[in-house]
């Protein structure tokens, strides 16, 4: 692959100026240490249950939420922590979350597979793999119902294409002319087992052909390609309220989950295999270099904020409290809520 | 006032819906160009146009999700459900999505839906069409659980439901459909979380929700007419929200209890019911509260014995005399 993509002169990043492109690069940055340092929250002990991390898929997120509409939406699975920021969540939020704390963006009920900013067009952050894609389709739907002119971006792992669900969400979506583009974040494992050893077919997007629906495959590594692919889809979602499945290619360095040991079902080669040859913030930094965008000296810039801001955020997080018990029961309904609407009677909590 | 059919009545709390609120729409298989599998829909095709009474491919899961998913922008899908039995293969989207997302998101998202259908047993579909999950879907904290038995209460508690901003599991009867009675012209609602008496007692409280409510108003009428027995018979109606208050103040009046229903006994409604009633009205027990469910089974196909599996009137008035000795 030549350094600068030939991709650069589509006409989504044709236009981009010099300071667009940094904010895309510092996107990538950010994520990329808010991870890391979540990681090490979670080896002090800081962090409950699962933590998925998407270090090495960070193009696919901020290449896709970076040519998103204003009504155009977005929800994806547990690996969640690159959209929620590429769609702009506060981190100390993000971190806070994970903390379990009371000043989370989830107030410490959801955790880090479960992030939501529906004022943000953010619908979560989703734990059952291919489940939020019946909802991605309805977002479409509701978009369409409601005659907003959007679209829905509904994103899974490579694991999820053999889920009932996402075959229903598919053909529904074809059926009914959904604005919604199916992005499947294709990094090779679900969870320990590679796709060949549990997709049939070559092709995970292929799939789509059996609903008469457009796909399309794309590099995950290339910021700029995953900028042209989803906008093309995007666009023709939002104009024309036809769907697509987008498969991107993109790979994670880190297990499925912390908790995964990661030595089973690939090897330490190929792992680094890919960190020197396709890492997307270094091809997007060789980019950007080539093209004089970034110098040195700002790229060490981004770092050092990348780097501070995480630990900002980990310092809120730690500082911040739990909820309370009393917090246990709230914001399961929304009458109960607000009390001042209800017309409900009887009792609803129960010992 | 004019005399109509549950099915009816159901009828004309969608199409009041649907009038009052256009982001209210009706989906499901065989709503539109069929008329419901039931019939239920009857009419709301012609009279609202394919945009919002959507046939939807036999496909629970993709098109349950995808309500709950237009829901959390601000449409409000009532969904149908040929037999809530279906419900089980979209489980995931009801009580994991539908249920959770409010909680998971920490209040920011709600989920505005109506799944309705049939949830009964007794017309020889064997097990696999013949649930009654108002149990399950009450042990999941963020949905609500309506079950009326009544053209007026099917009715009332319908447009509730749709104008619910939480999920609400409307669990109608196939076998009530065609159950007719004088319900007013004039609008009315029925809150949720509200019981009905519906047949005032004083030596028994029984209790119960959907069909066998009708089962047990039978067996009040015979206690009174061959034993001099006053039967009070308390319909739930709503299981979630539930009416602690009625329950309680039939139970401190008669001081005897039967719990009636059509789940199955293990972790029926009627265990919770029971467990409040003794936590709450111990002292005002003299005798111990008895239950009338269906035979601990998969539902059984051969009509006669699914009668017997059910409770039926004679099921029922034996406990109930069993309780007043």
């Amino acid at each position: 692959m030549p350094v600068v993509s030939p991709f650069v002169t589509a006409a989504i990043n044709s236009g981009l100026s010099k300071d667009a492109k940094i904010a895309l690069y510092r996107e990538l940055m950010r994520i990329r240490r808010f991870e890391e340092r979540s990681l090490r929250a979670y080896q002090a002990g800081k962090i409950g249950g699962f933590l998925h991390l998407y270090i090495g898929q960070e193009a696919v997120a901020v290449g896709c939420c970076s040519v998103m509409g204003k009504d155009d939406h977005v929800i994806t699975a547990y690996r969640d922590h690159g959209h929620a920021m590429a769609v702009g969540m506060d981190t100390k939020a993000l971190m806070a979350e994970v903390f379990g704390k009371v000043t989370g963006c989830s107030k410490g009920k959801g955790g880090s597979m479960h992030y939501f900013a529906p004022e943000k067009n953010y619908w979560g952050g989703h734990g059952i793999v291919g489940g939020q894609i019946p909802l991605g389709a309805g977002l479409a739907f509701g978009l369409k119902y409601l005659k907003r002119k959007g679209a829905a971006m509904a994103f899974m792992g490579d694991g999820a294409v053999n889920q009932g669900a996402v075959h229903e969400a598919f053909n529904l979506a074809a059926l009914w002319n959904l604005p919604v583009v199916f992005v499947i974040e294709n990094n090779r494992y679900s969870m320990g087992t590679s796709q060949s050893r549990s997709s049939a077919g070559t092709s995970l997007a292929q799939r789509a052909a059996g609903y008469s629906m457009a796909w399309d495959v794309c590099n995950g590594h290339d910021l700029y390609e995953v900028r042209e692919k989803a906008d093309k889809y995007l666009t023709i979602a939002r104009e024309q309220h036809k769907p697509a499945v987008l498969e991107i290619d993109t790979y994670r360095y880190r297990g499925h989950s912390v908790a995964d040991p990661d030595k089973t079902y690939r090897s330490k080669a190929e792992i680094e295999e890919y960190q020197k040859t396709k890492d997307p913030i270094n091809i997007f930094q060789a980019s950007l270099l080539a093209e004089k965008v970034l110098t040195q000296e700002i790229i060490e810039k981004i770092d050092q904020e990348a780097r501070a801001e995480a630990d900002l955020a980990a310092e809120f997080a730690e500082a911040s409290p739990y909820p309370t018990v009393e917090d246990i029961t709230k914001d399961i309904y929304w009458e109960e809520d607000n009390l001042d609407k209800k017309v409900s009677q009887g009792r609803i909590i129960f010992d | 006032m004019p005399v109509i059919t549950y099915r009816e009545a159901l009828n004309q709390a969608m199409e009041e819906e649907m009038r009052r609120d256009p982001n209210v729409l009706l989906m499901g298989e065989e709503v539109g160009q069929f008329n419901g599998a039931y019939k239920v829909s009857e009419g709301l095709l012609d009279k609202f146009g394919p945009e919002r009474v959507i046939d939807t491919p036999i496909s629970e899961a993709g098109f349950i999700g995808a309500g709950i998913g237009a829901s959390m922008l601000g449409v409000r899908p009532i969904m149908e459900l040929m037999f809530w039995s279906f419900y089980s293969v979209a489980f995931d989207q009801i009580l994991n999505n539908a249920a959770n997302v409010r909680y998971m998101s920490g209040g920011q998202i709600n989920c505005p839906i109506v799944i309705r259908g049939p949830a009964n047993g007794g017309t020889n579909v064997g097990a696999t069409h013949s649930h009654t999950p108002e149990n399950v879907c009450a042990n999941h904290p963020g949905v609500k659980v309506v079950v009326p038995c009544t053209a007026y209460d099917a009715k009332g508690l319908l447009k509730s439901a749709i104008r619910d901003n939480d999920p609400v599991m409307f669990m109608e009867n196939t076998i009530l459909y065609n159950d007719r009675m004088e319900v007013p012209e004039e609008e009315y609602l029925i809150p949720l979380g509200k019981a009905d008496v519906k047949r005032v007692g004083k030596d028994l409280s029984i209790i119960a929700h959907g069909r066998s409510v009708i089962h047990s108003l039978k067996v009040a009428e015979i206690l009174q007419e061959k034993y001099n027995i006053s039967a009070e018979v308390v319909d739930l109606r709503s299981i979630r929200p539930l009416d602690e208050e009625t329950i309680l103040a039939s139970v401190r009046k008669t001081h005897r209890v039967l719990l009636v229903e059509e789940n199955k006994p293990f972790c029926g409604v009627d265990a919770q019911i029971a467990y409040i009633i003794q936590d709450k009205a111990f002292d005002d027990l003299d005798a111990p509260i008895k239950r009338v469910s269906s035979i601990d089974a998969p539902q059984i196909y051969c009509p006669p014995l699914e009668k017997e599996q059910m409770p039926n009137p004679d099921r029922i008035l034996k406990a109930a005399l069993a309780l007043m000795k």
